[in-house]
């Protein structure tokens, strides 16, 4: 069994978040135990963009990666996409990892004025470009190529793993779901006969000091899913034992990297994570 | 709380003892539109786990369940005139109405008001209690008035559920061929007295059979006369037994408001893996433990019952569908050996494998082991013979012999049987990538160190028509300066790709000799096994594909036509084993369906091909594969049993108990073995 590493979100997407926060919150992940830093994207929501924070983040740490995990590619033209993440990638030398899917939200499509029916095709293409076009399109700065992920659930979205990505992002749950998601991540890179094996990462949520805060929050982000709000606010890591549970599970089951998310923007609960981590 | 709960079977009714019994002040009611004892069905099957949670649960109920359990430990499968049973399961029955008469008695002891003969309209408002309980069953109603996200559609055969008095002394399934089709039938006992009698077939078979224009009274006449052998003087009963289609039923949500769904009206699962009573009654348990965990609040115990049960169902669901093509489709499988049949019949949901069953029936696996290793070899298996796992027994092909059914892409051998090479192209332009060998005069060694591994030799040899000239990181991303690519139609594989030009004529002829020139190259190099590529939308690929051969010539209306003329070419200068990798279907909308690339596999195996190696997907770049593992396994046993041609599949199988139980029950007869790295290799 491989060693997972763990990485920390930052509070990008709770919504009144205060910006020196967020850049404190990242300079002290950096001095942490923690292997990444990691965003969220939603536009229409009280959050920060997720370039735009990875880019904050870049001036105030050195060690840590910088990943979107992920960002809704077909949001954005591909160009656009590649200058905001080759940005990313020049100003922290390097440190970017690029999570791309979908998304989830009609409204997110509606109000950057994307036809959502097409998302899956269009996302394909941000790939090929990124992976191919870019280099002769003149679309700077140039950088060596970014390590990419791609995330969803779907036969098409591993697909879009093995023929593009370097790896696969989960979207989360127990780890049991994210092993057979693995498993189908591993699958679709032997399909399209890739060498080596996929990085495969997973991520939680996690609100230590004020539980019911962190999934009152959970439960307004997912709202638009209905049902499902309520399920993912349950899996809330709220517990050292729960969080110390999920990353031995995850680790089991082949994580490569996992993602905690913050759920409360409050310092306090990052130096608690760190406590319990350490 | 104020319950109500809609629909006394076992789910509503255990629900409703688990939660009074939990706390006596739960005012609850169940009502029930049918009187106390009267019911759809006869005796179900109970599986051992259940007992365990139904003993923890509640303890009176659980004794008087088990009291009353038939019990048994044998299937025995009739087949082709021949019984064979397996044992070292453990399996008991209960008749449902005695079931549901235990579950009404402790419900009335505890307290709960039971109300039968009282129907529930959908609209009946839910505002005067705090949680409404849908145990309404499969087709329930008031699942209708809420939002579940609800799916329903027929799964499997037509059925029809008959009671017998003839006493079985093992779970039975009995398979009769008649002039209309192959009906089949799984009965099992659930008390001194009687049995289950369920006969299901294709609703082809039944129609044809005149079934579905026949009375009751003519259908069970019918159906004891074709098993009259084996209902041995007994007579077959009927409960209301008419003809159904089994529904699949799925919800994406199981809750809404206060509304919760239990039991067949939140999921079924095909009876033929009997789960559903079992799913239905550790709903209830999993649902009243919700509320242990949350006294205080209904949504959050909902989510908790959701969260703990979805994942249990949709194994049990995935495992019911598969039982449920596999009657389907099991006409297929009638020339299989009956111990073949057997193991195959076993292992259909996945549920059972190899080494489930060595365990379970020694006996059985080595029997089968024998008989495996025997015919791989041309011989009879002697009584008490024994014999290595059906993976290291030989396979005979054309001319030559596998040593075992492991192949392996690359090398080293590392005891595989065949070692293939990647694709190699049989032209500088039929090249995928810059890194893409064509084929030429150097392999005569790498051939050598194949055979020194003790492995066969084979060559994957193709032509990559419009995914060519990609780079060699990730997949299908265009070369900057890439050649020119041909496919059946200009139409570019992937964004960004270059257009390749409609293959000519003239075009074909030369690919053809090109193929022709590969293949007498790769005879010199001393390969034992050529494996032609017409999968993975390459150039061959291309031609079979609706989605890319969109051709008004003859090319367009007969689509094998050109690559059947290269398998033709190739097999006139080719001495050894022809293989090709083909696509069985193209897992997108308007593409290539299985039935179709069935017709395929059957028409190369006409043209001389050995050996199909069962591939999918990837004829456009649009195509959604499924990849649950062993995803193209069904494919393969399709293609192997239907087009009567032997198969190497691969789709991730990565122990060799897959591997075993893939080719054990003829669903492949090599398999291509991928397993993942693991550290412990690491250790010196
Ligand atoms: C052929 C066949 C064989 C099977 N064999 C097995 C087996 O061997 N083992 C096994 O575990 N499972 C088996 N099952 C599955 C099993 O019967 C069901 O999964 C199980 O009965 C589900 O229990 P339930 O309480 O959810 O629903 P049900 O048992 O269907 O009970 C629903 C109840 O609700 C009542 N109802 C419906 N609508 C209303 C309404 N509007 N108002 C009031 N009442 C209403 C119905 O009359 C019924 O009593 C089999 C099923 C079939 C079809």
């Amino acid at each position: 069994m491989s060693h997972v590493r763990v990485g920390i979100g930052l509070p990008n997407t709770i919504p009144g978040t205060p910006g020196a926060l967020l850049v404190e919150w990242a300079r002290r992940a950096d001095t942490g135990p923690f292997s990444t830093v990691a965003v969220l994207d939603r536009l229409v929501y009280d959050s920060v963009d997720p370039f735009a924070a990875l880019s904050a983040a870049s001036a105030v740490t050195e060690r840590v990666r910088l990943a979107t995990n992920i960002a809704i590619g077909p949001l954005r033209s591909p160009a656009m996409l590649a200058k905001q993440a080759l940005s990313v990638d020049a100003l922290s030398d390097g440190r970017l990892t690029l999570g791309l899917g979908v998304g989830a939200r009609r409204d997110d499509y509606a109000a950057a004025g994307v036809d959502r029916r097409t998302r899956g095709a269009v996302l394909s293409e941000q790939l090929a470009y990124l992976r191919g076009q870019l280099d002769e399109s003149g679309v700077g700065p140039a950088r060596p190529p970014v390590e990419l992920l791609v995330g969803g659930a779907s036969g098409a979205a591993f697909a879009r793993v093995a023929r593009y990505a370097d790896g696969y992002a989960h979207g989360g749950g127990p780890p049991r779901a994210f092993g057979s998601a693995a498993a189908r991540a591993r699958a679709a890179w032997r399909d399209l006969e890739r060498p080596g094996e996929p990085i495969l990462w997973g991520q939680g949520y996690f609100a230590l000091g004020d539980p019911d805060r962190g999934s009152a929050y959970l439960r307004d982000y997912y709202a638009f899913t209905g049902p499902f709000a309520e399920k993912i606010a349950a899996g809330n890591l709220t517990s050292a034992r729960a969080v110390k549970d999920f990353v031995r599970g995850y680790e089991a089951q082949g994580c490569d990297e996992l993602i905690l998310y913050p759920t409360v923007a409050d310092l306090d609960d990052l130096a608690r994570l760190v406590e319990v981590l350490a | 709380m104020r319950v109500r709960v809609v629909g006394a079977g076992p789910s509503g009714l255990y629900l409703a003892i688990l939660l009074k019994k939990a706390d006596p002040a739960h005012e609850i009611t169940v009502l029930e539109r049918n009187a106390p004892d009267a019911t759809f069905g006869w005796g179900v099957v109970f599986s051992e786990e259940t007992l365990g949670a139904l003993r923890d649960a509640d303890y009176p109920t659980h004794l008087e369940i088990t009291d009353s359990f038939a019990r048994w430990s044998a299937i025995d499968i009739r087949y082709q005139g021949q019984v064979l049973r397996s044992t070292g399961h453990t399996f008991s029955a209960i008749r449902r109405t005695h079931l549901l008469d235990i579950l009404q008695r402790r419900a009335r002891e505890l307290g709960v008001a039971l109300r039968f003969d009282t129907e529930v309209a959908a609209e009946e408002s839910a505002e005067d209690v705090d949680l409404v309980v849908a145990a309404d069953g499969a087709n329930s109603a008031l699942r209708r008035a809420g939002s579940f996200g609800t799916t329903s559609r027929p799964q499997g055969c037509k059925y029809v559920w008959f009671g017998t008095d003839l006493v079985f002394d093992a779970f039975t399934f009995i398979f009769e061929q008649t002039e209309f089709g192959l009906f089949q039938v799984h009965a099992y006992p659930f008390d001194e007295h009687t049995s289950t009698f369920i006969v299901e077939t294709t609703e082809q078979t039944w129609r044809r059979a005149g079934l579905d224009t026949m009375s009751e009274q003519d259908s069970i006449a019918f159906c004891s006369e074709l098993f009259a052998s084996h209902l041995d003087g007994h007579r077959l009963m009927s409960n209301r037994s008419v003809w159904l289609d089994f529904p699949l039923v799925r919800n994406r949500s199981w809750h809404d408001g206060n509304v919760v769904l239990v039991g067949d009206a939140a999921h079924t699962a095909h009876f033929s893996i009997g789960s559903g009573t079992k799913l239905a009654m550790e709903d209830a348990i999993g649902l009243a433990n919700g509320f242990v965990r949350h006294p205080g609040s209904v949504e959050q115990a909902l989510v908790d019952y959701e969260l703990e049960r979805q994942p249990v169902v949709d194994r049990f669901q995935q495992a019911a569908g598969d039982s449920a093509a596999y009657f389907g489709r099991v006409r297929h499988y009638q020339s299989l050996a009956p111990i073949q049949f057997a193991f195959n019949l076993l292992t259909r949901s996945g549920r059972i494998s190899h080494a489930n069953l060595t365990q379970r029936d020694p006996q059985l696996i080595r029997v089968l082991d024998a008989w495996f290793t025997a015919t791989a070899t041309g011989q009879t298996a002697l009584p008490g013979s024994v014999a290595p796992p059906p993976m290291f027994a030989p396979l005979r092909l054309g001319e030559k012999t596998v040593r075992n059914r492991i192949v392996r892409v690359g090398g080293p051998a590392g005891g595989a049987g065949l070692v293939l090479t990647g694709l190699v192209a049989v032209s500088a332009e039929g090249r995928t990538t810059e890194d893409c060998p064509v084929m030429d005069d150097s392999w005569a060694p790498h051939v050598a160190g194949v055979h020194a591994a003790g492995a066969l030799a084979g060559l994957r040899l193709g032509h990559a028509g419009r995914r060519g000239a990609v780079r060699s990181s990730g997949v299908d991303v265009a070369l900057r300066a890439g050649w020119p690519l041909v496919s059946a139609s200009p139409l570019r594989y992937a964004p960004f790709g270059a257009v390749p030009a409609e293959l000519t004529e003239q075009g074909m002829e030369r690919v053809r000799a090109e193929f022709v020139t590969a293949a007498r190259r790769a005879a010199a190099a001393g390969f034992d096994v050529l494996e032609l590529d017409l999968a993975d939308g390459y150039l061959l690929a291309s031609f079979l594909s609706p989605l890319a051969n969109r051709r008004t010539d003859v090319h367009g209306t007969d689509r094998l036509r050109f690559p059947l003329s290269v398998v033709d070419d190739v097999r006139a200068v080719w001495p050894g084993v022809l293989a090709a990798r083909l696509t069985a279907t193209d897992w997108a909308r308007g593409g290539l369906g299985v039935a179709e690339g069935i017709e395929h596999a059957r028409a190369l195996a006409e043209h001389g091909v050995d050996l199909v190696h069962v591939r999918a997907g990837h004829s456009s770049g649009t195509s959604r594969p499924e990849y649950r593992r062993g995803y193209l396994t069904t494919l393969s046993d399709r293609i192997r049993n239907e087009a009567g041609v032997p198969t190497l599949v691969g789709g991730y199988l990565t122990t060799p108990d897959e591997v075993n139980t893939v080719v054990a029950a003829g669903r492949a007869d090599l398999c291509l073995f991928e397993p993942p790295p693991t550290p412990l290799e690491a250790v010196p």
